[in-house]
């Protein structure tokens, strides 16, 4: 059996591991355009900012591929799927046959057409280690860097290099920071917090037009800059599998277990479409992290032939921004109830008789105790809700439920 | 494998479990020193409310949501328990909003901590364990074995 897989991040680390588990002997080989070994990508502005380094963003240790005994092509692109000959072909020009095939291939930058763009010079994406290191060599602590986008990508970026340089604007077209993660209210929180850090935020328009070192915003303003950061979006990097002929919609079109629409071929991660079980099973990208390793697993497990499909699936994001923590979960459709904190924001949203999703700011603890509320789709009635809405806590639910949670008895 | 399993009728709310488990990983060889007038941060809570209470520490899942959801690899698993790299973990909390339990927390340091068994310290077993005065935690193998979803 040989095993290929496209993608080095963590939707391919989570395949390598099921496989692993399930088929110790197969062949796996990885192709990666990246030339490191696979390293977490969202640590990238935790590496500016000093709060680890090289060695340790490194997912799994600098040995992973030689103890999971995978044959790993590193800077080696594939360029293109022939699903019918069951071969990669890779940059090189060499076909590599295969038995069954992940493609985990994650998103890459979306960049809209913007008058001017080509004038500037220093200009870059924030998604990969090569750019954070790009980025770092650029920097200096007179620089001053206009980030385009006040989404996980752009926050996080600004978060990273704001003490490197003199100053950082930030431009959103939006009307708040981190619009697809945050409510109004919690944003201008986050937005507060950041601002503290001489972070400046230009809300609600966009670049009109930009020059070599400087850019006309639509509300009049001019920003001048050293350095422009790209950072309004990301797409699902589906080319291979559309021009192999997959069923494609944004995403790539999966079953429960990862299979897409060509025989023998699996996707995971950000380049997969999920459904949202807090909002009808819509299909929709749910670029998530931990959603990437759970399919990644799933299609591991399956391509060494087993039949398992993927939990219950739903936004989800955990971060913070300078120590403020932010996590929230699932959908804000339904019935908000705001809970009194002493420090932060929380807010819970229900619907029939289900949790549907949280946001929590400042003070996250325990949080996940609401997240299995959303995933098993625990009927409210049957727990002290009041209870559970004021903290997360096991004492809101049943004796019997309790004691099959601590206890190891069987219900 | 052994796990810690909690009886909650043998729980008496006496919090020991806590001060055991904060004395343990203080790296201090005196209980006086380590926690008089600090304030602990114990990787076992009790909840206690009415007349019932019971301690909520790290189950060691076998399909671990933290471990698979962690962004750093911080979390791993070593013969089914899973263990924290302190120095791996930047504090982002995606094991905080993944873990059904509340088991795993914020630290003074910065990053997460959970139980782990006391297999880092030097205690040889779970201190929540030998201390606890009337069994309501137990270190011992039980067929179901707790799982995060």
């Amino acid at each position: 059996m040989r095993y290929v897989i496209v993608g080095s991040s963590h939707a391919a680390v989570g395949c390598v591991e099921a496989i692993r588990e399930r088929d110790p002997q197969g062949e796996i080989v990885l192709f990666s355009k990246e030339g490191h070994r696979p390293y977490s990508r969202p640590l990238i502005s935790y590496y500016l900012q000093g709060k680890t380094d090289r060695e340790r963003m490194l997912l799994r240790g600098g040995d992973f591929f030689e103890r999971m005994n995978v044959r790993a092509h590193l800077g080696c692109a594939v360029a293109a799927i022939d699903a019918a000959g069951h071969y990669v072909l890779d940059e090189t020009g060499e076909k590599t046959p295969y038995d069954k095939l992940l493609i985990a291939t994650g998103s890459v930058p979306f960049v809209p057409p913007m008058e001017g763009l080509e004038k500037v010079q220093n200009k870059q994406g924030f998604l990969t280690l090569d750019d954070a290191l790009e980025l770092e060599g650029r920097l200096n602590p007179q620089s001053r860097v206009l980030i385009i986008g006040a989404g996980l990508i752009g926050m996080k970026c600004a978060e990273g290099i704001a003490h490197r340089v003199q100053q950082v604007d930030v431009v959103e077209m939006a009307p708040r920071v981190l619009p697809a993660v945050l409510d109004t209210e919690a944003a201008a929180l986050v937005q507060a917090r950041m601002e503290k850090e001489n972070i400046r935020f230009h809300l609600g328009t966009s670049a009109e037009r930009f020059d070599a070192a400087e850019a006309l915003l639509k509300n009049g303003e001019k920003i001048p800059f050293d350095l422009l950061v790209l950072a309004v979006g990301v797409r699902p990097n589906t080319a291979l599998l559309e021009q192999a002929g997959a069923a494609v919609q944004r995403g790539v079109q999966v079953d429960e277990g990862m299979r897409t629409t060509l025989k023998d071929v699996y996707a995971a991660g950000d380049v997969a479409l999920s459904h949202d079980s807090t909002d009808d099973d819509k299909e929709k990208v749910l670029a998530i992290l931990p959603n990437a390793y759970l399919q990644g697993r799933v299609a591991g497990l399956n391509m060494a032939g087993g039949q398992d499909r993927l939990p219950e699936v739903f936004p989800m994001n955990a971060g913070g921004f300078f120590d403020l923590h932010m996590i929230s979960a699932g959908s804000t459709r339904g019935e908000e109830i705001r809970v009194e904190q002493e420090t932060g924001l929380k807010k819970l949203y229900v619907r029939d008789d289900k949790l549907v999703g949280f946001l929590m700011l400042g003070d996250v603890e325990r949080a996940g105790i609401y997240t299995a509320l959303i995933r098993d789709k625990t009927p409210l009635h049957s727990i002290d809700f009041a209870l559970i809405a004021k903290a997360p806590q096991l004492m809101a639910f049943s004796g019997q439920e309790r004691a099959r949670k601590l206890g190891g008895k069987a219900i | 494998m052994k796990r810690i399993y909690v009886e909650e009728k043998w729980c008496l709310a006496c919090r020991l479990c806590e001060y055991n488990c904060a004395f343990a990983n203080s790296g201090k060889d005196d209980m006086v020193k380590a926690l008089k007038g600090a304030k602990i941060h114990p990787r076992i809570r009790v909840e206690q409310a009415g007349g019932i209470s019971f301690a909520v520490s790290c189950r060691h899942c076998r399909d671990p949501l933290c471990q698979r959801a962690c962004i750093s690899g911080a979390l791993s698993l070593k013969d089914g328990q899973v263990h924290i790299d302190e120095n791996k973990c930047v504090g982002c909390y995606t094991c905080i909003m993944v873990c059904p339990y509340g088991a795993i927390m914020p630290s003074e340091k910065g990053a997460v901590q959970k139980c782990d068994l006391c297999m880092q310290n030097h205690n040889g077993e779970p201190a929540c364990v030998a201390g606890c005065p009337n069994r309501a935690i137990v270190y011992e193998e039980r067929e179901d074995e707790p799982c995060a979803m």
